[in-house]
C-alpha cells in the first residue's frame, strides 16, 4: 500500500504506518517523505517499508524485524538501539548511525558522518552489522562493544576527503571493524590495533558483503578486488586504569 | 495487593535541540522571505517556541549607503533616550516602526523601530577619526555597545548596511509572520529555531546575534563564553544579551574586520585543530597554526557548535572540531545551502547538484561573486 507523506507531520505519518502494519500490510511505500522523524520506530513485524524522499532523524530506532529501504539520502541517528531487521539507504547518511544497535543490518551506499557505530553491541546470536560504502567521519566505531562495522571507501560524493576520519575506534572494547584498502594508522585511537583477516573473518565478511552487494546490485568481485584489514580493540577494559590502577 | 504498572516516562515528550538554516545566491539573486521560512519551519520540532529569528541581506537597496539600525525597546523611556542619543550622534535619513502583524502566537512583544543613519561629524566623531584613528565602523560599534549597555531596555538588533535581523520569542515561523518577513527579498538569508538550554528565552536572546553586518546563528553551546567574554572586553566589546552566542559575532568582528584575517584563518582561530593534529602537519602549516593558537587562545570556541555566519560578503558554515552538532551543505547552480538537516534544504531545493556534510572545524565558505552587489 502507498502512503503520501507530502506535508504530513511525523506523528500523523507514523500513525498511518503503524495502522497499516497492524492491519497486516507486508509492503508499504511512502511517497514524498521529507524530514519526518522516527519512521519505522519500534515496528516489530517483518514488513518492508520503502521510503521515497529523505526521512528525518531516528529512522528505524528500536526497530525489531522490519526492512526499510530508503531510495534517497538518510539523516542522523538511523537504527538507534535497533534490535533486528534491515535498513538500506541508497545514498549517504549522517552522524551517529547504529547507536547502541544490538542486531540487524544497516547498509549505506555512500558516505557516513561522525560517530558511526557508536556503542554497537552484541550478545550470542545477535550480531549487528553496519556497512558504509563511502567514507566516514571521525570517531568511527566509538565505544564499540560488539557487532561488525565495515567501511569500503568506494562510493563517495567527497573525493577529496580521506577514507576515514580521526580517532577511529576511540574507546572500542569489543566487536570488529573491517576496512577495505587499509587504514591510516595515524588516525587510529590508542585503544585499537590493525590485524590480518583470519579464515573465519573472510567467511563472515563474504556473507555480509554478498548481502550488501545484492541490495545495491553491486559487483561482489569488484568490492573484493582490494584487501581488507581488521581493527580490534587491544583491551576489553580500555579505561580500567583511568582513575585508579586496578589489580590485574 | 494489586499493582498497576505505570509508564516510567512520557513517550510523547518533544525531543528538541536548536535548528538553523541559511542560503546565499552568489550572483546576488533576490529571494523572497517565504523561502527561508519554509526551510526553517520544516525543523519546527528542533525548537520549543522560546526563540526564532532571521537575518536578511540585500533587503534595503534604497538605503544601502546607510547603517540600518534595528532597535528593540522594552519601554517608552528606552525609546525616548535612544532617539535622543541617535539624534545627537547621527544624521537620520529615515526612521520608522518596523512593520509587524498582530498575531495570537506572539504575546507581549517589545517595540521595534528602524533608523537609516550616518554618523554626524561631531567633535567626538572628529576626535575618534582623526586622533584615535578609528574607522567609521569602529565608531558604529562603540555606539552599539553604548546603547546596549547604557540605555536600560534598549537593544540594537542589527546595525549593518543593507541588512537586518528580525528575532524574538516564538517559533521562527511565528516570528516571520509577526515581522511580515514574506514582504522582504534578499540574496543571503539565515534562520534559527531556538531551544534555550542554559540561558533565558527572551527577545534579545533569540538568534541571530549581530554587529555591523555580521550575523550569527548557532546550534550548541559556547562553553568558553567566560574566557571569550573577558578577551572581548579588553577591546571594548560588551556582552549584554545574556547568552553565549553573542561572543561569536564580536569575535568575527575583531578577527576579520579589525585584524584582517581571512574567513579561513578566522575559522582556524575559532575552531583550531587539536595540538596532536597540528604536530602531524608540514612545518609551515604547523608554524601558522601554532601562531594562531598562541595569539587567539582566548578566542577559541570550546564546546559543541554548528554556526552560520553571514555578512554582506557571503555566508560561512562552521562546526566545532569534533562535530558535536549537525551541519549539511548543498549546492545548486549559484546557490549554496547550509542547514542542520538535509530535509530543510531539500524542502526549498528538491534536487541539489551536490549535498555533503562538512567535517568538524572545516569551514564552508560561500562568498558573493565580486562586483555583484
Amino acid at each position: 500500500m502507498k502512503i503520501d507523506a507530502q506535508g504530513l507531520y511525523y506523528r500523523e505519518l507514523n500513525n498511518k504506518v503503524k495502522a497499516a502494519v497492524t492491519a497486516g500490510a507486508d509492503k508499504i511505500e511512502l511517497m514524498n517523505v521529507n524530514g519526518q522523524y522516527f519512521i519505522g520506530d519500534g515496528i516489530n513485524r517483518p514488513v518492508t517499508i520503502t521510503i521515497n524522499g529523505v526521512p528525518g532523524n531516528d529512522l528505524a530506532a528500536f526497530m525489531n524485524g522490519a526492512t526499510i529501504i530508503v531510495k534517497d539520502n538518510g539523516q542522523d541517528n538511523i537504527g538507534n538501539t535497533m534490535n533486528a531487521g534491515k535498513v538500506v539507504v541508497h545514498g549517504h547518511a549522517g552522524d551517529v548511525l547504529g547507536y547502541g544497535m544490538r542486531g540487524g543490518r544497516l547498509h549505506i551506499l555512500k558516505d557516513v558522518g561522525y560517530r558511526v557505530g557508536i556503542h554497537m553491541k552484541s550478545y550470542q546470536e545477535n550480531r549487528p552489522v553496519l556497512i558504509a560504502g563511502g567514507k566516514a567521519g571521525d570517531f568511527f566505531g566509538e565505544y564499540m562493544a560488539g557487532g561488525v562495522l565495515v567501511l569500503l571507501g568506494m562510493f563517495s560524493d567527497t573525493p577529496d576527503k580521506a577514507k576515514h576520519g580521526f580517532s577511529l575506534g576511540t574507546g572500542m572494547h569489543g566487536g570488529v571493524i573491517y576496512i577495505r584498502g587499509g587504514v591510516d594508522e595515524s588516525r587510529l585511537s590508542r585503544e585499537v590495533g590493525v590485524f590480518e583477516l583470519t579464515a573465519d573473518d573472510r567467511k563472515d565478511l563474504e556473507i555480509y558483503l554478498r548481502d550488501y552487494c545484492k541490495d545495491f546490485k553491486l559487483d561482489y568481485k569488484e568490492v573484493m578486488s582490494e584487501s581488507f584489514v581488521k581493527i580490534l580493540p587491544k583491551s576489553k577494559r580500555p579505561y580500567g586504569n583511568m582513575y585508579c590502577p586496578m589489580p590485574r | 495487593m494489586k499493582s498497576i504498572r505505570k509508564p516510567t516516562h512520557n513517550f510523547q515528550k518533544d525531543i528538541s535541540n536548536c535548528g538553523l538554516t541559511g542560503f546565499i545566491s552568489t550572483t546576488g539573486k533576490q529571494v523572497e522571505g517565504s523561502v527561508i521560512i519554509k526551510s526553517i519551519a520544516l525543523m519546527h520540532d528542533r525548537g520549543n517556541g522560546l526563540g526564532g529569528g532571521f537575518a536578511a541581506y540585500g533587503i534595503y537597496p534604497e538605503y544601502k549607503e546607510f547603517f540600518a539600525f534595528h532597535l528593540m525597546f522594552e519601554n517608552a523611556m528606552a525609546l525616548q533616550l535612544t532617539e535622543e542619543y541617535l539624534g545627537e550622534h547621527f544624521a537620520i535619513e529615515q526612521h520608522e516602526d518596523i512593520p509587524t502583524r498582530r498575531i495570537a502566537a506572539i504575546t507581549n512583544p517589545p517595540v521595534f523601530r528602524r533608523y537609516f543613519v550616518q554618523p554626524l561629524k561631531t567633535k567626538e566623531y572628529q576626535e575618534a577619526i582623526e586622533y584615535r584613528k578609528m574607522t567609521v565602523e569602529d565608531v558604529i560599534v562603540s555606539h552599539v555597545m553604548r546603547i546596549n549597555h547604557e540605555i536600560e531596555g534598549a537593544f540594537v538588533v542589527s546595525s549593518g548596511k543593507n541588512m537586518g535581523a528580525f528575532k524574538g520569542v516564538g517559533y521562527p515561523e511565528e516570528i516571520a509572520e509577526f515581522f511580515r518577513l514574506e514582504e522582504y527579498s534578499g540574496h543571503i538569508w539565515t534562520a534559527h529555531n531556538r531551544f534555550p538550554t542554559n540561558t533565558p528565552g527572551w527577545w534579545g536572546g533569540a538568534h541571530p546575534f549581530t554587529l555591523l553586518d555580521w550575523s550569527i546563528v548557532h546550534n550548541g553551546e559556547i562553553s568558553s563564553y567566560g574566557i571569550n567574554k573577558r578577551y572581548l572586553e579588553m577591546y571594548g566589546y560588551l556582552c549584554t544579551m545574556l547568552t553565549d552566542t553573542e561572543v561569536v559575532a564580536y569575535l568575527l568582528d575583531i578577527l576579520i574586520r579589525k585584524h584582517g584575517l581571512t574567513p579561513e584563518l578566522a575559522a582556524l582561530a575559532l575552531a583550531s585543530p587539536f595540538w596532536d593534529k597540528i604536530d602531524q602537519l608540514p612545518a609551515d602549516e604547523r608554524e601558522l597554526l601554532t601562531a594562531i593558537r598562541q595569539v587567539y587562545g582566548s578566542g577559541l570556541l570550546n564546546g559543541p557548535f554548528a554556526i552560520l555566519f553571514a555578512s554582506n560578503e557571503g555566508l560561512i558554515g562552521l562546526n566545532d572540531r569534533v562535530k558535536l552538532r549537525p551541519l549539511v551543505c548543498a549546492e545548486k547552480d549559484d546557490f549554496v545551502y547550509m542547514a542542520s538537516e538535509e530535509s530543510a534544504i531539500r524542502e526549498i531545493c528538491p534536487k541539489p547538484d551536490r549535498v555533503w556534510a562538512p567535517r568538524g572545524g572545516e569551514p564552508v565558505i560561500a562568498m558573493l561573486k565580486p562586483g555583484v552587489i
